[in-house]
């Protein structure tokens, strides 16, 4: 079993970072962020006495990237699996039902582990100083996200149609990361849509990253991990209920 | 998992797939809430280890439901299966280690290339087949680094059947095997289903074409609207419970027979409900009690159906009574596609 899923997880990780559109959407365009956040004045609102920009920006992009993965990247290539029937004939082989969801699963970690890295290296270049104890937290933090958002994924890919997947992971990243508290705080927003905005997948997973990679960030970390764990939670019996293999 | 991989003698006595009443139900979701679909209903028939087992039926007869059921791959709603003696549904690896399978629509990841896909798949069992040969055999090599999608439906269907083979299953599902293949990709296909078949191999195929049910199955399952309407091999299916009468019966009349039977026919066609109902005046009525099916063509008379000796002893009478030969007449052995037609015929037109 576990070489089966070792297989899989290798196979799906190179089909995804061989894809150029997969590629943009893992890996440009986080990094693209990441500089963005760091040369504009855009979270200069948010900003605590004594950090900057680079410390907001980081745990935005990481929570982005996990969104691009889990979410965008591997729903879609599942949808796409599911019209070609890739997943049944997976599903016949000695891997089975479970063994294939174990690999997309472990590409999606071993691709977050890649874009974390990259994320990570570009940061420091652009003067990112981050603590041994906050990044051991982060990656918990991350794992949690990419098992949050690969549910939500697998959700969209397993009861649409491939192309109504493509198109509302897409918007949805979009919706997200502008306005979802991805690469910003909830409380950024405006008063009326901050609270409901904070209950969102996408912002508990961004709060979470920055309660532990800002330093001296006074926002609890307790609310967020609740509630992605809910998410996680919820995604994933959804999924088991309602997932189409065919 | 340490299981053994080698069949024991007990596993070769049972069938390798056993079907048993099966049934399969699914919701369709339309405007107003939902209704049930019965796709396959009662459906029951054995497939034997060396033997290509044919499912033919037109289509939404049911044959792919029931391969998916065998598959594992649909929980049926009724009846049972057993796949090398154990439950597909709740198949572990190793029972799926012995299978193989083909779908109806390919399976194949369409941005992947042929080459790294088969390895991939190959990946997934502990006794691969030697897959470089089987792409030989298949001739896959030529295209192996081309991405999937570019490929036509005969090299894709190719690779799709390298995939089923890839795990040397003892037994394999082959799910409109020949559809799309050019005549010399079908003969290697045709050839290699043989080879399987004398390893031991169960071959169980779904297919519309009488053609290729002909040519390679030991076994015919005739299937339509969800049940199995006849089976055995082609040999038992054409002689039927009548021993094998003809299949057709043709005569090519004169142009005065033929003037007299077009004013009054001395047999005629359709099967008659009532023995009230009077058939038009001038019109003999011999026929209508056995169904029998009757054409004319310019000159050319085609009679199908029950052929029995008092039918043609009738028609020659009346033959006899018109003073003149006829200028042909043949007793046509009767096909598959009669036996079908006879079967299925009727329901799908």
């Amino acid at each position: 079993m576990p070489r089966r899923v070792a297989s899989q997880t290798k196979y799906e990780a190179l089909t995804m970072l061989r894809n150029g559109e997969q590629l943009l959407l893992l890996v440009i365009l986080p990094v693209i962020a990441l500089v963005a956040l760091t040369k504009m004045d855009l979270l200069d609102t948010v900003l605590l006495p004594g950090t900057t920009r680079i410390d907001y920006a980081v745990p935005g992009v990481l929570a982005l990237s996990v969104i691009s993965n889990a979410f965008s990247g591997q729903g879609i290539q599942t949808g796409f699996d599911r019209r070609y029937g890739v997943l049944r004939q997976l599903a016949t082989t000695p891997l089975g039902r479970s063994g294939l969801v174990a690999g997309k699963l472990g590409a999606i970690l071993l691709v977050l582990g890649f874009q974390c890295l990259l994320i990570g290296v570009v940061a420091m270049v652009l003067g990112w100083h981050p603590s041994l104890p906050g990044v051991l937290a982060a990656l918990a933090v991350l794992v949690l996200g990419a098992v949050a958002f690969t549910g939500l994924g697998m959700l969209a890919a397993g009861t649409l149609r491939a192309e109504a997947t493509l198109a509302v992971v897409n918007l949805l990243w979009v919706l997200l990361a502008v306005a979802g508290g991805t690469l910003a705080p909830a409380a950024a927003l405006p008063e009326w849509v901050a609270p409901v905005v904070a209950l969102l997948p996408s912002a508990a997973l961004g709060d979470a990253l920055r309660a532990v990679l800002v330093p001296g960030a006074s926002a609890g970390l307790a609310g967020p991990l609740l509630i992605l764990a809910v998410w996680a939670v919820a995604a994933w019996a959804a999924t088991a209920r309602w997932f189409r293999w065919s | 998992m340490d299981h053994p991989l080698t069949p024991t003698d007990a596993d070769q006595q049972l069938p390798a797939l056993e079907v048993r009443a099966l049934s399969m139900e699914f919701n369709v979701s339309h405007g107003r809430g939902h209704h049930a679909v019965r796709a396959v209903n009662g459906l029951s028939f054995v497939a034997a280890h060396g033997q290509v087992t044919a499912l033919l039926g037109p289509n939404g007869a049911g044959k792919t439901t029931t391969l998916e059921c065998a598959q594992g791959l649909l929980k049926p709603t009724g009846g049972t299966v057993r796949l090398l003696g154990e439950d597909p549904w709740n198949a572990g690896p190793l029972l799926r280690s012995r299978a193989g399978v083909m779908l109806q629509d390919g399976g194949l990841p369409q941005s992947a290339r042929p080459g790294e896909f088969l390895r991939h798949v190959s990946s997934m069992y502990r006794q691969p087949a030697d897959m470089s040969g089987l792409m030989d055999r298949l001739g896959i090599h030529s295209f192996a680094r081309t991405p999937l999608r570019r490929l036509s439906g005969g090299q894709r269907q190719r690779v799709a059947l390298a995939a089923a083979l890839a795990g040397n299953p003892e037994i394999v599902f082959l799910d409109e095997p020949s559809a799309g293949l050019d005549p010399q990709s079908r003969t290697v296909v045709f050839e290699l289903i043989a080879q399987l078949r004398e390893q031991g191999t169960a071959v169980v195929l779904t297919t519309h074409l009488l053609d290729d049910a002909q040519r390679l199955a030991d076994h015919v399952v005739i299937v339509a609207r969800g049940t199995v309407r006849a089976s055995g091999t082609v040999a038992e299916l054409i002689a039927g419970d009548d021993g094998g009468r003809p299949g057709a019966l043709r005569i090519g009349l004169t142009a005065g027979q033929r003037r007299a039977w077009e004013s009054a026919p001395p047999v005629s066609s359709g099967r008659s409900t009532s023995e009230s109902e009077e058939p038009p005046t001038g019109v003999s009525s011999f026929g209508r009690s056995i169904g029998l099916n009757v054409t004319l063509e310019d000159d050319r008379v085609t009679v199908t159906g029950d052929i029995r000796p008092e039918v043609l002893a009738h028609i020659t009478s009346w033959l006899a009574d018109t003073g003149e030969l006829p200028t042909s007449m043949t007793l046509q052995p009767r096909t598959l596609e009669d036996v079908f037609l006879a079967i299925a015929g009727r329901e799908i037109r």
